[in-house]
């Protein structure tokens, strides 16, 4: 995963509470089976609309995208957080993450921040009245730069630490296998596996 | 979730039996603790990212023992013994049977017995057991929490980290307890229950929480109820909801293909009694409901907490003070083509879907078939039940089951996630309404334009009777408006 610190690009205003994954990435792009490739996409369904924001300049080359509360609720499906790197996002600010959404991006290396409603209204603002403004997203500092705006932001300290050093969660875990081997030689000999396979009468 | 708490809550002891390595630090700065898992369900849409991963970094799938695949997402629900006939959606399939057999993961597919919906899947084969924790690349994995398992949705990458490594590296969550006391009214289930709950926190309102179903209410109900509940605590913001397991959870897992047996047995149910959250137990935070007072309930919007009794009618933007809850009234309106003050039993729809993780199981059916028995169809409504997986199709079919509802005029389709997410053929056409008993509601989730109501498997079947939103309380009396062209 490659290292970020600080990123700086255009705000882009999603003035909408609930965008749920769905609506990131609709569940028919989800047949493919690579992990790249999903620009098209992201918000396909909304983006058929012409007033869309990501269907008008200089949103379009946007990098920093601003939403409402409850960002990336519903399906677990990852391929929201791909959509939008993809897309050329590196940070979504929100007053407000589902957890799972949260999780991937911290995995993938989007930046997911959240900052105050209040904030988020002030940034709205600012880059609706000045669109091409440019937010900056300072994980040292953690803070939120847009215009004269200046917003802290909340970000769990391991998740921030990973996206600083740039580093890989299987090979970090990997370092404990010994420990996990402890671990499964005392579970309880009543645990189900699932193989040999055992099947109902039929 | 601290480990040496006198009293603990059932997520707590779940948690705490599982930590392989204890997080370094406290408070804010705290890093994750490693987590075992004990099940990871597998499937063909979150997965071949994730296999692929393995490959390009020559890691070994480490308990293949632990796991086990389906294919549920993209399989058609009629003429299963064809090709697929969607390119992607076949080759989707294909890179999961090729996946499972180079890691040797045991995988149930398309035309075999055991295949089915993962989450419908796993309890049947008797391999969701109390106190594990249970994973799978989908959010619904909430559902294994109705046998007291911490049980929860992951994302591919995580998928890669269970398979790489049989744990994963969480925060401990939050506990908030879901007490729900008194008696059901007739006509008013589970689903009632949970869209109640999720109405009343919110879509955000259980996130970072485990959510803990308590009470008399939820005592009364059977597993198939239970795994409804559960099912939809992602829909609340939760990532797992958990019921303790009891007398009734037991009943259900013996005699399964992967229940324990003989001295196992004991041995689990003696540390299956262990596991109730202990008297005295804090939870961070508390909700309570009266069942007695819940009616059926049916969603509006396009968000799951966009939802309100039956008898009620469609709220308007006005009655929201929050601006944003007000923006997003107006939105989901807009899309829903509804008009606010509309009497819900008014609203007319054009599909019933049956099926889903939430409510696919033979009690969901046998529910269902009882209202239909006997009835007839409103003849513009397209009725379609998809049995949760290919045993409970055969197990319904045993029943005759599929005779009422082929009587009645629905279609008997194959087993599999089908209209709920519409990555197979099973779509909603563009403006097309559905009462559907699935779990999301959202924007073109059943079909590109396609508009949602959730609803309860009695209140789907009274549905499709009368061709407007009903419950069974209403078949006595002749509709209103359903034959007015």
């Amino acid at each position: 995963m490659e290292k970020i610190t600080t990123h700086t690009g255009i705000g882009v205003p999603l003035r909408q509470s609930n965008v749920d994954t769905d609506q990131i990435i609709p569940a028919v792009y989800l047949k493919r089976i690579t992990r790249t490739g999903f620009e098209d996409a992201l918000f396909a369904g909304w983006r058929k609309d012409g007033n869309f924001i990501l269907n008008q300049q200089p949103f379009t080359k946007g990098s920093v995208l601003v939403a409402g509360p409850d960002f990336g609720t519903g399906s677990s499906r990852e391929h929201a957080v791909w959509a939008l790197k993809d897309y050329g996002f590196k940070a979504v600010l929100s007053s407000r993450f589902a957890d799972i959404f949260r999780g991937n991006s911290g995995k993938q290396g989007l930046v997911a921040a959240e900052v105050a409603q209040s904030d988020i209204e002030l940034i709205w603002k600012e880059i609706e009245n000045h669109p091409g403004t440019e937010v900056t997203v300072d994980l040292e500092a953690r803070t939120v730069t847009c215009g004269s705006i200046i917003a802290p932001f909340e970000i769990d300290d391991y998740t921030r630490w990973r996206l600083m050093e740039g580093l890989d969660d299987i090979g970090l875990t990997l370092q404990h296998e010994e420990e996990i081997t402890a671990f499964e030689a005392q579970r309880p000999a009543f645990k189900p596996t699932t193989l040999p396979a055992r099947y109902s009468q039929p | 979730m601290a480990a040496h708490q006198a009293a603990q809550t059932l997520a707590e002891k779940v948690w705490n039996a599982h930590v392989v390595r204890k997080g370094e630090g406290t408070g804010g700065s705290r890093q994750p603790d490693l987590i075992y898992i004990d099940l990871h369900l597998v499937h063909e849409v979150t997965s071949p990212q994730a296999f692929e991963g393995l490959r390009l970094t020559g890691r070994q799938l480490r308990r293949p023992d632990l796991t086990i695949a389906t294919e549920d997402h993209n399989t058609p629900t009629l003429e299963i013994d064809k090709p697929i006939a969607d390119l992607t959606s076949r080759t989707q399939i294909e890179t999961l049977r090729k996946n499972c057999a180079e890691f040797g993961v045991r995988l149930h597919s398309l035309g075999d017995k055991e295949q089915g919906i993962v989450h419908v899947v796993g309890p049947q084969l008797g391999l969701t057991q109390p106190g594990m924790t249970v994973v799978c690349g989908d959010s619904h994995t909430s559902t294994h929490g109705a046998f007291g398992a911490l049980a929860f949705g992951i994302g591919t990458s995580e998928v890669e980290h269970v398979m790489a490594t049989q744990s994963l590296s969480l925060k401990p969550f939050k506990t908030m307890a879901i007490n729900v006391e008194g008696t059901l009214k007739p006509g008013v289930t589970a689903k009632d229950i949970i869209l109640a709950v999720i109405a009343k926190i919110g879509t955000g309102g259980g996130q970072g929480y485990v959510l803990e179903y308590r009470g008399s209410a939820i005592r009364a109900l059977s597993m198939d109820a239970r795994m409804t509940i559960c099912n939809m605590s992602i829909e609340a913001g939760a990532r797992a909801g958990m019921i303790a397991p009891d007398a009734i959870t037991y009943e259900y897992i013996n005699g399964r293909p992967h229940a324990p047996q003989g001295a196992d047995w004991d041995a689990a149910v003696a540390e299956w009694d262990t596991l109730a959250t202990d008297q005295g137990a804090a939870f961070d935070a508390e909700v309570f409901l009266d069942a007695n007072e819940l009616e059926p309930f049916v969603t509006w919007g396009t968000n799951p907490g966009q939802g309100v009794s039956l008898s009620d009618k469609v709220p308007a933007p006005e009655d929201f003070e929050d601006e944003n809850a007000r923006a997003a009234c107006e939105r989901a309106l807009d899309y829903m083509g509804l008009e606010a003050g509309t009497p819900m039993k008014e609203i007319r729809v054009d599909t019933v879907f049956l099926g889903s993780c939430t409510n696919s199981r033979m009690e969901d059916l046998r529910a269902a078939a009882s209202i239909i028995q006997g009835q007839e169809k409103d003849p513009d409504i397209r009725m379609i039940v998809v049995p949760g997986s290919a045993r409970v199709r055969l197990e319904a079919e045993a029943e005759g089951l599929d005779k009422i509802f082929k009587e009645f005029g629905a279609e008997w389709r194959f087993a599999g996630c089908s209209m709920c997410l519409g990555m197979n053929p099973d779509q909603l056409a563009e403006g097309e309404r559905c009462a559907s008993t699935s779990n999301r509601n959202f924007e073109g989730r059943q079909g590109k334009g396609g508009r949602t109501h959730l609803v309860s498997p009695i209140v789907a079947a009274a549905t499709a009777i009368r061709g407007t939103l009903s419950s069974p309380s209403d078949l006595g009396a002749p509709s209103s408006s359903a034959k007015v062209a």
